[in-house]
């Protein structure tokens, strides 16, 4: 208790310019994290672009940076494979490993819950069944993204509602099991359009696609995605004050003249159309929006306005560093949502083993 | 006398259609403190929040520095009257600095971040209260009195005129009791309107200029403490027997007969 008591007057001016000293030094601290993140992802783009099957030395990208850049005409096969191929693999891979945790980040600080993330609540496979029937219909990738928004939309809406409706037990284990409930149907209207699709074509295109593959990402993949995904950045990022005031709850922030609902919603669609336009492309990639905002508050703590940069340049490097793992480390490719769920299922283990530190 | 700042008046709340109080008329000014004492169930907390416009009013009227609630968008509200919750455990570690800071929400535009001048208010709510040493630490491992005190500064760093406090003795130690009421009356002598729910009589006696006693959802009295907390009424609203004393220091005291049949008791079966 004796360090609850107020000190003399005179003595409140030095402990106040301390606290802002504290606050100051820790600000410094964090912006050397997102730094340091940013010039890690750097170095592993950098690095995920020489290596693969047909190795690109440092020279080489140089030499072709410097020709596309001049204006000069390309000479060959190092320009196609760096230009075609291995850089759009490469933004996309930095693209959706940022997009999902960034919605991860949003979704967990929104829902005060450490444990749901796009994944958990469906968001992924409601997406997912979107894409698929975009695939079935053999529509155009914006018309793939578009039903991958909306199935999205729908399932985080659907899994909320439920949630809202269920009074009187744990909330969060109604939102979890309700995420695991909506996502399970629809993984079920998923195998009903495996069934129903043409066993040649299309099934192949959504099994692959359903595992979660960064092998097909062209130019054209990226274009349709990136400007959905800093679409649904903004209103995180303007925002990001405000998201940090609902993560106290609905009423709290509401009585801090935060207008709760509205903000709610936006972020929501925000997050969820980020989600939705990397899984229109990529497929079901798990387990990162879990994984990856978790790290990012352990390092930089809760604080939305910190958590959202960490945790988006962590995704892109993790994401990145895995993929190109994915196409490295065997003959043919590994999809990568198989080894992010090989590397996050034990990782998530591991947090809950150590227990709530970090989460509460 | 200066106008009120917070007031109702016939106000009827509830939630969603059920009613739970009808009738509540009262109102609280500058470097006033507000009592609101009642049993579990009363309808304190609904009342609250009803006041504060988290819970759309049934009937009646409330007004915030005389401008009617329901004209009012929530910034503007959050302006004019601040709420202390019951310290609650948070699902975030935040720092306890950036929970008071939340405080300036209301002051920032809908796309602003905290200016370091916002900070610096922050930390002198902190100071204010004398807690500025907890600025680093974690909100979620500090002790509930803390905690109390926490949300009590980031009420400061709102810079209302008027505060809500739901119950913000309960659950803490006798030490921080003391601690929390004592920070209370200071703020009401700087000026602020203060509305508290407590459930202890004496802490009525000790900070409030005035009392409000609700019991089923109706004010039954209201008036200073001496006048509304009578032996009768307490034993009318809560079916225990009751001595009020006048202690050495001039401090009254509520004195249950614990000898006494519990009215209450009997009455429920």
């Amino acid at each position: 208790m004796s360090h609850l008591k107020r000190g003399p007057v005179s003595g409140n001016t030095p402990i106040r310019d301390d606290a802002v000293r504290h606050t100051a030094a820790l600000a410094g601290s964090r912006l050397t994290v997102v730094g340091g993140l940013a010039v890690v992802l750097t170095l592993l783009m950098l690095a995920a672009a020489m290596v693969g099957a047909y190795p690109i030395s440092l020279g080489d990208m140089a030499a072709a940076f410097a020709r596309r850049l001049s204006g000069a005409p390309g000479q060959g096969q190092v320009e196609t494979v760096l230009f075609e191929v291995r850089l759009p693999r490469v933004l996309a891979a930095a693209l959706a490993g940022a997009a999902l945790a960034a919605a991860g980040a949003a979704y967990q600080t929104l829902f005060r819950n450490p444990l749901v993330s796009p994944d958990i609540l469906g968001v992924s496979t409601g997406a997912g069944l979107g894409a698929v029937l975009g695939i079935f219909l053999a529509l155009p990738v914006a018309g793939i993204q578009l039903l991958a928004f909306a199935a999205g939309l729908a399932t985080v809406g659907l899994v909320y509602a439920i949630a809202s409706l269920v009074h009187g037990r744990e909330p969060v284990l109604v939102l979890v099991l309700a995420g695991v409930v909506v996502g399970s149907l629809a993984g079920a209207a998923i195998s009903l359009l495996k069934v129903l699709a043409d066993p040649y074509d299309q099934l192949p295109a959504i099994t692959f696609w359903l595992l979660g593959s960064l092998a097909a990402m062209r130019r054209a993949e990226v274009w349709a995605a990136l400007p959905l995904v800093l679409l649904g950045l903004v209103p995180l990022v303007v925002l990001r004050w405000r998201i940090n005031v609902l993560s106290l709850g609905d009423e709290e922030a509401k009585a801090l003249g935060v207008e709760a609902g509205p903000l709610r919603l936006a972020v929501i669609a925000a997050a969820t159309l980020m989600t939705a336009s990397v899984v229109a492309i990529s497929g079901v990639i798990g387990w990162v929006g879990l994984v990856i905002p978790h790290i990012a508050r352990m390092a930089v703590g809760p604080s939305f306005e910190r958590l959202l940069p960490t945790a988006m340049l962590l995704g892109a490097s993790y994401l990145l560093a895995v993929d190109t793992l994915a196409r490295t480390m065997a003959r043919i490719e590994v999809p990568i949502g198989i080894l992010t769920a090989i590397i996050g299922a034990p990782f998530f283990l591991w947090l809950l083993a150590k227990g709530r530190e970090g989460w509460s | 006398m200066s106008p009120a700042i917070l007031e109702a008046r016939a106000l009827g709340f509830g939630y969603g259609t059920k009613a739970v109080g009808r009738g509540v008329t009262l109102e609280v000014r500058p470097s006033e403190v507000l009592c609101l004492l009642g049993p579990n169930g009363s309808g304190k907390t609904t009342l609250f929040k009803t006041m504060l416009g988290l819970l759309p009013l049934q009937a009646g009227e409330v007004r915030l520095d005389g401008t009617p609630l329901s004209t009012l968008a929530r910034g503007d509200i959050a302006r004019r009257v601040a709420y202390v919750p019951q310290a609650h455990a948070a699902h975030f570690p935040f720092s306890v600095i950036d929970m008071v800071v939340m405080g300036r929400t209301a002051h920032l535009g809908l796309f602003a971040s905290p200016t370091a001048e916002d900070r610096r208010r922050a930390a002198a709510a902190l100071a204010a209260l004398g807690i500025a040493g907890l600025a680093g630490a974690e909100y979620t491992r500090i002790s509930g009195g803390q905690r109390q005190l926490a949300l009590i500064a980031r009420s400061l760093a709102q810079e209302a005129p008027a505060i809500v406090m739901d119950e913000p003795t309960a659950s803490l130690d006798f030490g921080n009791q003391v601690l929390v009421l004592g920070e209370i009356k200071r703020l009401a002598a700087s000026g602020l309107a203060i509305v508290l729910s407590t459930h202890d009589p004496d802490h009525a006696f000790s900070v409030g200029h005035r009392v409000a006693l609700l019991d089923g959802g109706r004010l039954i009295a209201q008036g200073a403490p001496h006048e509304v907390l009578t032996a009768e009424r307490l034993r009318a609203v809560y079916g225990v027997s009751v001595a009020i004393e006048r202690v050495a220091g001039g401090q009254t005291v509520c004195v249950p007969d614990y000898g006494a049949p519990a009215a209450r008791l009997t009455g429920i079966s």
